[in-house]
């Protein structure tokens, strides 16, 4: 230490890897370690109740605590982040420091990077925690082989669960401070599988030099370039730019009562122990559906404007509308339009299920929210929301007043008749008639529009009570549920994989949606949207 | 102070509460008996009784229960028309006496050939002594048509070591993670937890789903007792999920049922001496409810913060409605005259919107918590609220409440904008700016229709 002036040397210790191997490495493998000698033996006897605490069938609470703590797992959890906090103290406080242990590639590796996660915003992002392995883990030469095991040549004494570690005490930090990541649980459990799954070519061979020898970027796949196809899974709705100016330092508590078990890797596949209502998965939904709703909301904003120069409004009015205000002629357009043909016998129009503010915001039954403005049965719920938002209809719902000099009345008998808007869409092909230039805008048809509006799907299916796909595939608590953004049912990824721009957003970004509703978007001949 | 819109002391009256229970009450009728306070001293004026039974009957079976708490009705299950009740132990003592009117009065709640089960909160063992000393349990002989069995949790003496035990844990944060985790489980704390739940769990699914009536005692009628009956109907009820149906079953089923808040909710964990009488009974009840809120977290209309603030009431507040013992000393002291009702106060819409759980979601279903360790915690927002900051979760809670906002005012503009398209729309095809669209012909009306077939079968999944 005297050669080092200027230096203070902090001893810290963290157990020594084979230790840690022993206690954990139950969890995981079923069958008992063969102890290298008798001291291992009584460690061995100690620490193979870790993996009964998992697998335990009826156990009682103090059973788990006291298998927790004869384990030791959380100590050394507690251990690493305590470590890392001081690391991160100092350099925030100004200090440099330099950090080894004996060999510099297991926890000189969890520590530094667990420190540059509480001080560097950046590595709390998906691309930077990437970013972050690549250096400290693979660039800087950790064993991914010795210490998973992947070769029968591997010495057990080099397995350790280092990186596990390391995931687990990155899992913490996200339990203190659930909206300073950008990634999800699922991201850290994807990432652990595949350092054993070696599906990937990413954490296979123990150094840079074993990866070029093997010339694994020819011969196999990233798991950065899998993960960047599925990021919708893992990314965290919780999370806040704006987090990371208020706070870019984030510092744990290091008290013993801030760790948590973590369920979700050591008892994952038991769904009964889990919440049985997954808040972030909703809450991502629920961002989802604000993105879709938002993109229609401008395409409803730029029809109305359209339809209200065509009808010569002032800007004035068109505001007021935009608004949502309703006027009294075209309330008593619709009156009329009611009474005109109430002496048509057929009407067989499709009561349209119109969204009800008083229910749950999840529970529709049927998704779709057609506006059949034409039909007889639209009319009525359309009155009756106005009615139940407090819009004062009163007495002018009884008000006669008949109208036959617009040709109102023959209108909405033809459409009466016709047997609803559904039969409208189907004779979508015949543009003869129901197309008018209008001046400097697109043309605009009522087809078209009612097309525009049957593709966004107004309410999402809730998630509750949801087991299987409709393919089958049944969904566990770890498992993604998606919604397709037309017809808002359910679907797992794999039913969800297409992508396609829908008429009624104005962005036309391409949107997941289901396998039938992709098939029907394709085929539908709305004029804006090209077909490819 | 403030205004009181709506007086708490009268929202929860057992009329309006009994009207809840409307499908049960061909059998069942309300009892003015205790209108003293003679026949029981810590049960309200108005019970709820089986309308077989006259009030004499009532009155003899009183005096074969401890303490007078016979059994009376506590919740009507409506899917499997199955009731729970509870009651206190009866004094069969170690000659096995009996009381015809006891038994009838527990015989006559079910039908012939149905089955009910007498659930002790006691373990045999215990039950045992009860019954050496005067007290005991029902003889399987005398009342024929129900099984007793025993679902132990323990005295609620032990509650008290364990909160102190538990509270000294959680406030060393110095200590090593061993220490921790060893204190924790020699408070068994979190083991009361867990046999709380079972035991209601239990209880919960007798009646829904072997459809089997159930009576709950312990020995006193006034601890674990009311735990299980009113754990059971949050399971059951998803009324007791709302606001409005927590608070009642809290006045229900511990306030006016005569759970002694005065001297249970005394001092808490940091009294220096320890009291005889005292204990977190309540503060485990609403422990039990966090746990399975946290389980169903989109369940349950209010929030953590509503549990907490329900907790710091019982043991210290500025309004009346913990206080004392039970209806008679409440009446006695003129509670309700002299302070104001705690429901008054939460009530009030600008305060109740903090409280409310931005996740609700109603679930009419029962809902069937997970008692594996793994799945109960220790209730970080309370017992660690002053070791551990908050702040981060509760930004989690603002950022889900801003979703979910945001969420709700697009879609009521999405549907405000529909209808100012729909009615343009007429507009302008009553005005003739835009076509109407084209009459389809009827040869081709059957195309017509495989086309709508297409879409329709998409929206009706």
């Amino acid at each position: 230490m005297s050669l080092y002036k200027k230096c203070e040397q902090t001893p810290i210790s963290l157990e020594v890897l084979q230790a840690r191997w022993r206690l954990f490495g139950h969890v995981l493998r079923r069958e008992p370690l063969i102890p290298a000698n008798k001291a291992m033996a009584c460690y061995f006897h100690d620490n193979a109740k870790r993996a009964r605490v998992s697998e335990l069938k009826k156990p009682s609470m103090n059973d788990f605590l006291n298998r927790l703590e004869g384990s030791g797992w959380l100590k050394h959890i507690a251990a690493v982040i305590d470590t890392s906090a001081f690391i991160a103290r100092a350099i925030s406080d100004g200090t440099s420091v330099l950090v080894h242990c004996s060999d510099g590639w297991d926890r000189t590796a969890q520590t530094c990077s667990l420190a540059g996660i509480m001080l560097d915003p950046y590595y709390r992002t998906m691309q930077g925690f990437q970013a972050l392995i690549e250096k400290e883990w693979l660039g800087f030469g950790h064993k991914f082989t010795d210490r998973c095991g992947l070769l029968e040549s591997v010495e057990v004494k080099e397995t350790s669960p280092v990186f596990t570690q390391f995931l687990e005490c990155v899992w913490q930090m996200m339990q203190q401070f659930p909206c300073a990541f950008q990634f999800n649980e699922r991201f850290l459990l994807t990432i652990h599988d595949h350092i054993y799954s070696c599906q990937f070519g990413t954490f296979i061979g123990n150094c840079e030099k074993d990866r070029l020898d093997l010339r694994l970027s020819e011969r196999t796949y990233s798991l950065w370039g899998y993960m960047s196809l599925h990021s919708t899974e893992y990314l965290n709705p919780l999370y806040k730019k704006t987090y990371e100016i208020k706070r870019p330092v984030i510092i744990p508590n290091p008290s013993p009562q801030a760790l948590r078990y973590w369920r979700g890797m050591y008892n994952r596949f038991e769904s009964g122990i889990h919440p049985r209502e997954n808040v972030q998965d909703i809450s991502s939904a629920a961002k989802d559906h604000s993105v879709s709703l938002e993109d229609h909301v401008l395409l409803l904003e730029k029809r109305v404007t359209q339809i209200c120069k065509l009808l010569g409004k002032s800007e004035e009015a068109i505001q007021r509308k935009l608004q949502g205000h309703v006027s009294m002629d075209s309330i008593e357009g619709y009156l009329s339009g009611h009474i005109g043909d109430s002496s048509s016998a057929s009407n067989n129009a499709v009561t349209p299920n119109y969204y009800n503010h008083k229910t749950g915001p999840f529970d529709l039954p049927e998704p779709v929210e057609m506006v059949t403005l034409t039909s007889k049965g639209s009319f009525d719920s359309v009155a009756q929301l106005e009615g139940s938002k407090g819009a004062s209809l009163g007495g002018s719902m009884n008000h006669i007043k008949s109208d036959s000099e617009s040709g109102f009345d023959e209108a909405s008998s033809q459409l009466s008749r016709s047997g609803g808007v559904d039969e409208l869409v189907g004779g979508v092909g015949g543009t003869g008639g129901g197309v008018l230039q209008s001046p400097g805008s697109d043309i605009l048809t009522v087809e078209q529009l009612v097309a525009e509006l049957k593709t966004v799907a107004i309410g999402w299916k809730s998630f509750r009570n949801v087991f299987s796909c409709s393919c089958a595939s049944p969904f566990d608590h770890y498992v993604k549920k998606f919604h397709c953004w037309k017809c808002g049912q359910v679907f797992c990824v794999r039913c969800i994989a297409r992508s396609i721009p829908l008429p009624g957003h104005y962005h036309r970004r391409p949107v997941p949606v289901c396998k039938p509703c992709y098939r029907e978007v394709r085929r539908s001949p709305s004029t804006e949207f090209p077909l490819s | 102070m403030f205004d009181v819109i709506e007086n708490g002391w009268q929202a929860f009256s057992a009329e309006t509460e009994f009207n809840r229970f409307k499908e049960c009450q061909e059998d069942w009728r309300i009892s003015y008996v205790n209108k003293d306070y003679k026949v029981c001293p810590t049960y309200p004026q108005a019970v709820f009784v089986p309308k077989s039974v006259e009030d004499e009957t009532i009155i003899k079976a009183a005096t074969f229960r401890q303490g007078g708490r016979f059994p009376v009705l506590s919740y009507y299950h409506k899917d499997s028309k199955t009731v729970l009740m509870r009651s206190s132990q009866p004094l069969s003592g170690p000659n096995g006496k009996r009381c015809k009117e006891d038994e009838r009065l527990v015989n006559s709640v079910m039908g012939m050939g149905k089955r009910g089960f007498i659930v002790d909160t006691r373990a045999q063992g215990v039950a045992k002594i009860a019954q050496s000393k005067g007290g005991g349990f029902e003889l399987e002989a005398h009342y024929p048509q129900w099984r007793r069995i025993h679902q132990p949790i323990e005295r609620r003496t032990s509650f008290h070591d364990s909160l102190i035990k538990m509270i000294e844990a959680c406030n060393d944060s110095s200590s090593s993670m061993d220490k921790w985790l060893s204190k924790l489980e020699s408070s068994n704390w979190l083991t009361h937890v867990k046999d709380i739940i079972t035991s209601s769990c239990v209880v919960a699914q007798s009646m829904d789903k072997e459809r089997v009536s159930v009576l709950v005692h312990g020995s006193e009628g006034t601890d674990t007792t009311l735990l299980v009956s009113s754990l059971s109907q949050i399971i059951l009820d998803h009324d007791c999920r709302t606001v409005t149906g927590f608070e009642a079953l809290i006045e229900r089923e511990w306030i006016q049922a005569g759970h002694p808040f005065r001297t249970r909710c005394n001092k808490s964990a940091y009294a220096i001496t320890k009291q005889r009488q005292e204990s977190p009974v309540f503060l485990l009840f609403i422990d039990c409810v966090w746990q399975i809120w946290q389980q169903f977290p989109c369940s349950f209309e209010f929030s953590e913060k509503f549990l907490l603030t329900l907790f710091q009431h019982s043991y210290s507040s500025q309004f009346g409605t913990f206080l004392c013992n039970n209806e008679r000393e409440r009446l006695h002291c003129k509670v309700a005259d002299r302070t104001v009702s705690l429901w008054s106060f939460l009530n009030r819409m600008e305060i109740l919107q903090d409280f409310m759980n931005p996740m609700y979601e109603p679930n009419p279903a029962v809902i069937w918590p997970s008692v594996a360790p793994q799945s109960l915690m220790v209730w970080t927002g309370l017992y660690l609220r002053g070791v551990i900051d908050q702040t981060p979760q509760d930004e989690a809670w603002k950022e889900i409440y801003k979703i979910r906002e945001y969420d709700q005012e697009l879609r009521s503009k999405v549907n405000k904008l529909r209808r100012q398209l729909a009615s343009l729309e007429r507009e302008a095809i009553s005005h003739g700016v835009v076509s109407p669209p084209v009459q389809k012909a009827a040869a081709s009306s059957g195309d017509g229709i495989d086309n709508m077939a297409s879409p329709l079968v998409n929206n009706s999944l």
